[in-house]
């Protein structure tokens, strides 16, 4: 019988294991540095932070936990597609396939769907301690409209995400939704000069939404690609932007008087 | 059940819940630092933060933000288990549900539709919700509190931002969940929603308050007089108690910034004159157009 450490140790100079963490962790300010930058998900952080980005009162984590909810979200999203079809003939049925044939199916809709509105929460409370200190002001006036971008973009990812299921609720709510694009100033038929652009209920900005004049086959497939693709794709990018210039910014914002 | 567990028990209710909770813990949170940060500033001592020591990365900060991911992991979890995401019905467009309900965090929009037409409440007045956030950096040129809280530095953001975030945004949210029923008529969690229930509410406008037709030229025009006067005298009564009071202000400010700021609050604070006009005077429109109404 070997002892731990001695297994450790055998693990540690093993040929696999030495290819893929490349040297050995010593404890060393060297090695604390190096375990940042030499991984890929870790160097996205500085190599050395303040106190307060450590500590939760100041920033209550909120920025990440949104970040969180989102891998989650596309995590589990991901699993979803491989059971949904976005089609009227097929949508509903296969979210009720996942309450009674899908092993974990039910855990899985549960957490995308409660991951979702926990997102959209944690987004607005983070926006809101980024207001109560100041952290908007400079040098961080463009990473605040960054911010705006993509809490508008979490609001349209669990928008475009109700329709999915194609169950009343998510009709509805989307009907009540769009109708509101009917009434754009100019551009929807229902909103004020529209008729001097010969806007109807054909051309609109609803129209262009739904990909008809109705709630149908169109809007779902045109929701279903905005939520599983165009959204998640431009989201990405503008929190990498984010995350980015959190660091150029100078890290998490500290007292400047 | 008794109604109001019934209604906050909800499947995605409860979300609704969880959002009240977290806001009013984090509200407090921030408050509470920024009065505590406020005495420190008083006595001429530093703010929290202010003389920060740096930290490696690995594995303290590591380590937070593995915890707090598994922490929020086991909470959503558990929140997976023990509740259901409901499926309703196949999608009908035959059968209207009532009240039909936007998504929860549009509510507070669906609920200006009581005071404001659809153009306003549902297109103009969220765009310049966002133009409005993307405006804040560069209209608030207090340059202190910057990464701290506080409130004494920054009474007046810290006040309009909160009032629309928490009043006009939250609020009206927390309203359209619980408080809507068919017909979007006003239902205490309580009381059992009324299929049947018409309530007779006149309205009326602005100038038939007084008598005269608002469709007629003069109340046409008496209506567009009320509504210039506002947005007129809004933008220029500041203006004018800032000169005499503190001129520096102002030009500090500019003028661009000046017209930006007083054109955002204006549109803010008609949200709540609308309300009050409709809910306790019972009138609709102000100014009514051949294209528009207001
Ligand atoms: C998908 C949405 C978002 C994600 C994933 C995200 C993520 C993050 C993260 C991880 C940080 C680091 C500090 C922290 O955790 O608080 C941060 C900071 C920041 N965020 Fe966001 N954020 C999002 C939305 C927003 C929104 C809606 C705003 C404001 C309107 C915003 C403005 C900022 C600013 C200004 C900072 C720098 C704060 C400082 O230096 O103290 N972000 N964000």
């Amino acid at each position: 019988m070997k002892s731990l450490p001695e297994i450790t140790e055998k693990v540690r100079k093993n040929l696999i294991w030495k290819s893929i963490f490349r040297r050995d962790y010593r404890n060393s300010i060297r090695d604390r540095a190096q375990a940042v930058f030499g991984n890929v998900f870790l160097h996205l952080h500085p190599v050395q932070v303040r106190e307060s980005a450590v500590k939760l009162r100041f920033t209550w984590g909120m920025g990440g936990i949104t970040f969180f909810a989102f891998i989650l979200l596309v995590i589990t999203g991901v699993v979803l597609m491989f059971y949904y079809h976005p089609s009227i003939d097929q949508a509903y049925t296969d979210i009720k396939d996942l309450e009674f044939q899908v092993p974990f199916g039910v855990i899985l809709r549960n957490l995308h769907r409660w991951g979702a509105h926990f997102m959209v929460i944690v987004v607005m409370i983070h926006m809101f301690r980024v207001f109560m200190t100041g952290s908007y002001k400079a040098p961080r006036q463009f990473n605040w409209g960054i911010g705006v971008f993509l809490l508008v973009l979490t609001f349209l990812l669990s928008f475009t995400g109700y329709l999915t299921p194609w169950d009343q609720l998510g009709f509805w709510a989307i009907t009540v939704g769009t109708n509101m694009g009917a009434a754009t100033p100019l551009l929807g038929y229902q909103g004020p000069f529209s008729e001097y652009l010969h806007i109807t209920p054909y051309n609109d900005i609803r129209f262009a939404l739904l990909g008809g004049a109705q709630v149908g086959g169109n809007a779902l497939l045109r929701s279903y690609i905005w939520h599983c693709v165009a959204i998640p794709l431009i989201s990405i990018i503008l929190m990498f932007v984010h995350f980015w210039r959190v660091r150029k910014d100078g890290g998490i914002s500290k007292p400047q008087k | 059940m008794n109604p109001f567990i019934e209604i906050i028990t909800q499947p995605d209710n409860i979300a609704i819940v969880i959002m009240i909770i977290m806001v009013t813990f984090f509200t407090g949170w921030a408050f509470q630092q920024a009065f505590e940060n406020d005495k420190l500033l008083a006595a001429g001592r530093p703010v929290d933060g202010e003389n920060d020591k740096f930290v490696d990365t690995f594995k303290p900060l590591v380590r937070i933000e593995l915890l707090i991911a598994i922490v929020v992991m086991v909470g959503l979890t558990i929140w997976s288990i023990a509740v259901d995401a409901p499926l309703e019905e196949i999608a009908n467009p035959t059968i209207t549900p009532n009240p039909a309900k936007a998504p929860w965090y549009f509510l507070g929009l669906q609920e200006l539709l009581v005071y404001f037409d659809p153009w306003l409440a549902g297109v103009v007045l969220p765009s310049l919700i966002v133009v409005g956030l993307l405006a804040i950096p560069y209209i608030d040129i207090n340059p202190k509190g910057n990464g701290y809280y506080t409130f004494a530095e920054r009474k007046y953001a810290i006040i309009i931002f909160s009032f629309g975030f928490l009043v006009l945004w939250l609020l009206l949210i927390v309203i359209g969940v619980f408080f809507r029923g068919p017909g979007w008529l006003w239902y205490w969690p309580w009381q059992e929603w009324d299929h049947a229930r018409v309530v007779f509410e006149p309205t009326r406008d602005l100038t038939s308050v007084i008598g005269i037709d608002s469709r007629s030229l003069p109340g046409f025009l008496i209506g567009a007089f009320v509504v210039g006067s506002y947005l007129a005298g809004g933008m220029i009564a500041p203006y004018r108690y800032w000169k005499k009071n503190n001129p520096e202000l102002l030009s500090k400010l500019g003028m661009v910034r000046y017209i930006t700021i007083m054109f955002l609050f204006i549109t803010m604070m008609s949200i709540p004159i609308k309300m009050v006009l409709r809910l306790v005077f019972l009138i609709k429109y102000i100014w009514i157009t051949p294209w528009f109404n207001v």
